[in-house]
């Protein structure tokens, strides 16, 4: 492209078109960081609020008694004879 | 979540004062290119980036051997990070080179071993996420991540040498010269320090998105197990 040329050529639209989309890229991936870590924390809050709840509900409720042992009642069945 | 250290502070700021200084390396310190004239200004992005890009790639390899052999999850985490991070930096690599070829080559884009190999190694990672995606077990997915990124890992070291071992048309503008070359230019002092601080400055800015990379993953993990708890 550049074979036998007499002046160095005008090609600052491109550098400025390299040096946007480097920057670009760039702020796009730690704009993604920052949105991905704001869901995050806000999933963790709620999560957090969700486990304390579930905590102080079983902690309100009465703790069922201890059962006592049933005796099983089986009855025999009576033999037959020969 | 716990909250950010001092130390990534430091280094959230130095990252963006090092690109700062960098664009002003490549854009005022650094001299206009005769034969190309400005658009040669993309070369220090495009290596600073490309560089990061495939280290990062071949550090996941790394992690990936890691996780193989300790088979703890922290080690996906950290090789999930270094790839996703890898994967942004190289396709700003391949986008600089795009257009810096619209004038030096007269086109956008050539099946030029070193762009192939390029492009191959781009898609190979975004396959990655989507294998990953498609698994649901985190043992699982870790272990065929680890597998993939490891022989994924093999195809950055082919894209850096691809210019040096194939003909090609891509400029070796250091460590070497190529004859087929269309583009290259020989470095004056003043642009192999603009070089060298686009280098050190990706570099930093690799450890800072890294870094808060991995603290997201943590982050995501900590909100899935939680999950689990309150829905059991």
């Amino acid at each position: 492209m550049f074979f036998l040329q007499e002046a160095t050529p005008d090609t600052s639209g491109y550098m400025i078109a390299g040096y946007a989309v480097a920057f670009i890229v760039m702020g796009l991936y730690v704009f993604s960081l920052y949105l991905r870590n704001r869901n995050l924390q806000q999933d963790l809050t709620l999560l957090e609020e969700m486990e304390k709840s579930t905590a102080q509900v079983e902690a309100k409720q009465p703790k069922p008694k201890p059962q006592k042992p049933v005796k099983s009642v089986t009855k025999k069945r009576p033999q037959k004879q020969p | 979540m716990q909250p950010k250290p001092t130390l990534l502070k430091i280094v959230d700021i130095l990252a963006v004062v090092l690109l700062g200084i960098s664009t002003y390396f490549a854009l005022v310190k650094a001299p206009t290119e005769l034969v190309m004239g400005q658009v040669q200004r993309v070369f220090y992005f495009h290596v600073g980036t490309a560089w990061t890009a495939l280290l990062g790639f071949i550090f996941a390899s790394v992690l990936s051997v890691i996780y193989l052999i300790t088979k703890d999850l922290k080690w996906d985490g950290f090789q999930v990070a270094a790839i996703e991070v890898s994967l942004v930096f190289f396709l700003i690599t391949i986008m600089l080179g795009s257009i810096w070829a619209r004038p030096a080559w007269n086109t956008w884009w050539t099946w030029d071993p070193r762009l192939t190999t390029a492009a191959i190694t781009e898609l190979v990672y975004i396959a990655y996420f989507m294998l990953r995606q498609g698994i649901d077990d985190p043992d699982r997915r870790a272990r065929f991540g680890a597998v993939y990124a490891l022989l994924g890992g093999i195809s950055a070291p082919i894209t850096f040498f691809a210019i040096r071992l194939y003909r090609t048309i891509h400029p070796v503008v250091i460590g070497g010269s190529n004859p087929e070359a269309e583009g290259g230019f020989s470095m004056t002092p003043t642009m192999l320090t603009a070089m060298f601080v686009a280098l050190i400055a990706f570099t930093f800015i690799f450890i800072d998105l890294y870094w808060n990379r991995i603290r997201l993953g943590n982050l995501q993990e900590k909100v899935e197990q939680l999950k689990l708890k309150v829905m059991l």
